[in-house]
């Protein structure tokens, strides 16, 4: 587990250090091996978001289709927002409701929560447990079931293989 | 070279139109939860186009650029929970119009169950 976080730790700060200085000169190539060694020694085998990603083809597989869904719900629920915005007649029907996640891991929740917040009508206001309060611009007559069938099944299939 | 300068520039001005999309839900809008929505969504699609675009123009900050468009979808949706959590616990007044609040139904049967015993 200390290995793992270790391993992915380096390897963002080393993809972020390439990333700024977008050189591939040797020296500078070196310093960012060794600072990214000594910050990730230091800190990153603590940091228990580096390690509950699961490393499997199927768990990279599901992470890059969860990208793809994620940009495609982030630019529906722009549109969204944008037509209710301009629209005269202000069309919203808000309220909080609540929904339950299979999701176990902590980082998992994390993105689940983030993810809600950026898709249409949905802000994620609170967490207890298994249970996640959602803000929802356009309420729709339903139950807890029937809430979580339209605000978290489409991110959890993916999530749950990447996190578990 | 000439092509993606004006590719770059019209995506940043569809960035522009989301931003300013998201100003007009922030007057719009009727209490904070709604606002928050409109701010955040409209916001983090905004800027990311927006950079898209700086990137098309200048294509050698590219690395930065995607650094930036990361550090924006990390932390909008956190800030966004954080102030519409905060707006929740000290009971900020909801739109009148408001259909239902499970939050608020849960927090007074947790708070009233132990004076009870």
């Amino acid at each position: 587990m200390i290995i793992k976080r270790f391993l992915i730790s380096f390897l963002v700060f080393l993809a972020v250090w390439l990333l700024l200085t977008s050189s591939l000169q040797a020296s500078s190539i070196l310093v960012g091996v060794v600072v990214s060694l000594i910050i990730a020694l230091l800190f990153g085998i603590k940091a228990e978001v580096f390690g509950e990603i699961k490393l499997s083809l199927k768990a990279i597989i599901n992470l890059i289709a969860y990208t793809f869904v994620f940009i495609w719900e982030l630019i529906k629920s722009n549109i969204d927002v944008a037509l209710r915005v301009l629209n005269p007649s202000l069309p919203i029907n808000p309220g909080i409701v609540k929904v339950k996640t299979r999701l176990k891991s902590k980082t998992g929740r994390m993105v689940l929560a983030n993810s809600i917040t950026l898709t249409p009508g949905t802000l994620s206001i609170d967490i207890k447990d298994e249970f996640l309060y959602v803000h929802w611009i356009d309420v729709k007559d339903c139950d807890l079931q029937c809430a979580t069938e339209e605000i978290v099944k489409k991110f959890e299939k993916y999530l749950e293989v990447i996190y578990g | 070279m000439e092509a993606l300068k004006y590719i770059g520039a019209i995506i940043s001005l569809f960035g522009s139109i989301f931003l300013f999309l998201g100003a007009l839900g922030l007057i719009r809008m009727p209490d904070v939860y709604n606002r928050i929505q409109a701010g955040t969504k409209a916001s983090t699609l905004g800027t990311i186009l927006t950079l898209l675009g700086i990137g098309l123009i200048m294509p050698s900050w590219g690395g930065k650029l995607f650094i930036l468009i990361m550090f924006v979808i990390i932390t909008n949706p956190v800030s966004s929970h954080v102030l519409s959590r905060a707006a929740h616990h000290i009971g900020v007044n909801m739109y009148k119009n408001t259909v239902t609040d499970l939050l608020e139904k849960d927090e007074n049967n947790t708070n009233s169950k132990p004076e009870k015993q």
